[in-house]
């Protein structure tokens, strides 16, 4: 009985979400400017890294595989490291595969923050892969990858 | 064929119609809350990550802040919002005498700054008037809803319910349609709740802001592709009035997280 | 009015790693959002975020926009002495806004 409307409206969802789009710019399909001038998530890491090997492990990403709304997805990223003088995390970056930039965020340690742990909330502009990378105090980069499978709201409003 | 399928269809509507009249049962009455995923109840949880907080922070500070001709601030009349104020939000909408209509709290809280602050009225959704709402409703967290008894508010509780259950729009779809009919099914990826006003203001993601229960009312008649009541329209205070009857006894949460 | 909302213990013991956590009222424009007449909305965002303790830079961020509205950051640091942790968020337009909190260390 209810069927057939309701799926009417998860349709016209799908279309407001198309032009809504537009307005916060975060579909692909919508704007293909950026989505043809931002350098690939590889590109991304080797800007960070200086054209440096990154080694698998030492890092954790931790994101939710299933994202409720992209607007704010909660990450935390955990790198394995004594947080000495001589050994410890310098920096920690979050590279994103689909928004209209790759960059996400920077994060500058130093041994005073006892842990090499943050977090924080990004925006996913759609399912995609995302990526910590930490830099440690020796020059040598370590990295992890997870990904998200993203679901937008349903009702959404006018621009106006 | 066709024919008796059709005469099916309506009978099966008549049935539905009876049955959404009767609402959702006690027993089953759910927060928004409790649909949400587990990393958006826990942003909710945690006053420290609560992105709302930071609205009900600014409500305390503008609390203490003299303004308008009167140069009073709310304080200044009411003391301790933790105290004065405890419990207020769980019985609104009220009776306005002056009006001789329903008024909900951030209609309250413009009408004491017109009035007794002589004051420029907050517009609405402004982040002023979000940020007093929130602090005023948020010293009745954990308490609950117990909407007002004033007998004069029958007559506009009846039309709130009335509008709930009217179809709109080009979908022509009723809120009960959705709300008491299939709470808890999905909808274009997100799962359709029982349409409980308890968290508001409320920190939506897809707004990336505070924003009242008119604006999220207002979403769900531009979702069926009505034309929405304008913000702070008669309609929208009695669809208020009559979201705080169905509610009943569930907890105030402002301020709320929902997707 | 700044809105900020710092969380940092106000008692930890020496040698002790503290969990800080920081969130600004912000809107977080993107730039690539386009707006009611059809144009791009233009980017305003926090770039950076730094934390100093006793003076000291001990912390920093810099922020793109693929970070939510609202920017919510949370990271952790030794407590060494007593003393004041102060939050600095600047914009895109080199506008600053601040917080701090107290530690007692003992
Ligand atoms: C000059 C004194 C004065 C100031 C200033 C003032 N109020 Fe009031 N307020 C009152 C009085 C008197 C009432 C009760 C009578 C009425 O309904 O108007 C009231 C009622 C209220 C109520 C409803 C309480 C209830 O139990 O129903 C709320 C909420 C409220 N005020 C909020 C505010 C806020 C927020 C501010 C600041 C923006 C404010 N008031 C400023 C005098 C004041
Ligand atoms: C087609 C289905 C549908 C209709 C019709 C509909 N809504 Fe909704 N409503 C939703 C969905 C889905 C949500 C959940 C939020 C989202 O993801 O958009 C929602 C959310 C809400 C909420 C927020 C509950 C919370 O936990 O904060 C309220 C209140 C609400 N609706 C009221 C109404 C009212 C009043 C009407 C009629 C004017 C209405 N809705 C019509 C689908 C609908």
């Amino acid at each position: 009985m209810h069927e057939d409307p309701l799926r009417a409206y998860a349709g016209l969802v799908g279309r407001r979400q198309f032009l809504r789009a537009g307005m916060t710019g975060l579909l692909v399909i919508s704007l293909p400017r950026w989505a043809v001038a931002r350098p690939s998530l590889d590109e991304a890491i080797r800007t960070f890294t200086g054209g440096a090997n990154v080694l698998d492990g030492r890092v954790r990403l931790d994101l939710p595989p299933l994202v409720e709304n992209g607007n704010a997805v909660g990450i935390t990223v955990v790198a394995e490291s004594p947080m000495t003088e001589d050994d410890h995390v310098r920096r920690i970056a979050v590279f994103n595969e689909k928004n209209p930039e790759a960059n996400v965020v920077v994060f500058h340690l130093r041994p005073r923050s006892g842990h090499a742990m943050v977090s924080t909330r990004i925006r996913l502009a759609t399912s995609q892969v995302v990526v910590a990378v930490a830099e440690m105090s020796d020059g040598s980069f370590w990295s992890s990858r997870a990904s998200a499978i993203v679901t937008l709201a349903a009702c959404i409003e006018d621009l106006s | 064929m066709h024919a008796l399928w059709r005469l099916a269809a309506v009978a099966v509507a008549a049935v539905c119609g009876i049955v959404s009249a009767a609402g959702i049962e006690d027993g089953e009455k759910r927060s928004g809350f409790d649909f949400m995923a587990p990393a958006t109840q826990a942003l909710q949880a945690d006053d420290m990550s609560n992105p709302g907080m930071l609205w009900v922070l600014q409500g305390e500070q503008l609390w203490q802040q003299a303004q308008g001709r009167a140069d009073v601030a709310c304080s200044g009349c009411h003391n301790d919002a933790r105290q004065t104020m405890r419990g207020v939000a769980a019985r609104y909408p009220a009776f306005d005498a002056a009006t001789g209509r329903p008024i909900d709290l951030a209609g309250r809280i413009n009408s004491c700054r017109a009035e007794r602050q002589q004051a420029e009225p907050l517009a609405p959704e402004s982040d002023a008037l979000l940020a007093l709402t929130a602090y005023v409703t948020h010293q009745s967290r954990g308490m609950p809803i117990t909407p007002a008894t004033d007998a004069r508010l029958a007559r506009f509780r009846d039309n709130g319910r009335r509008l709930f259950q009217s179809r709109i729009g080009q979908l022509d779809l009723s809120c009960a349609s959705c709300h008491d009919d299939n709470w808890g099914k999905r909808l274009g990826g997100s799962v359709i709740p029982q349409a409980h006003p308890t968290g508001y203001p409320l920190y939506r993601l897809e707004w990336q802001t505070v924003g009242s229960l008119q604006r999220r009312l207002r979403n769900c008649m531009i979702g069926v592709r009505a034309e929405p009541f304008a913000f702070g329209a008669a309609e929208l205070v009695d669809l208020e009035l009559h979201l705080m009857d169905r509610a009943r006894g569930l907890l105030i949460e402002t301020p709320a997280v929902r997707p | 009015m700044a809105r900020t909302l710092v969380n940092v213990p106000k008692v930890a013991k020496q040698g002790e790693v503290v969990e800080i956590k920081a969130m600004i009222a912000h809107p977080m424009e993107t730039g690539y959002r386009i707006g009611p007449n059809g144009s791009n909305i233009a980017r305003d965002i926090i770039r950076r975020f730094t934390c100093t303790y006793n003076g000291e830079e001990v912390f920093s961020a810099d922020l793109f926009p693929a970070v939510s509205a609202n920017p919510f950051i949370a990271f952790t640091l030794v407590a060494t002495t007593s003393g004041t942790i102060d939050f600095t968020w600047t914009d895109d337009a080199g506008k600053t806004q601040t917080a701090s909190a107290t530690i007692t260390v003992n």
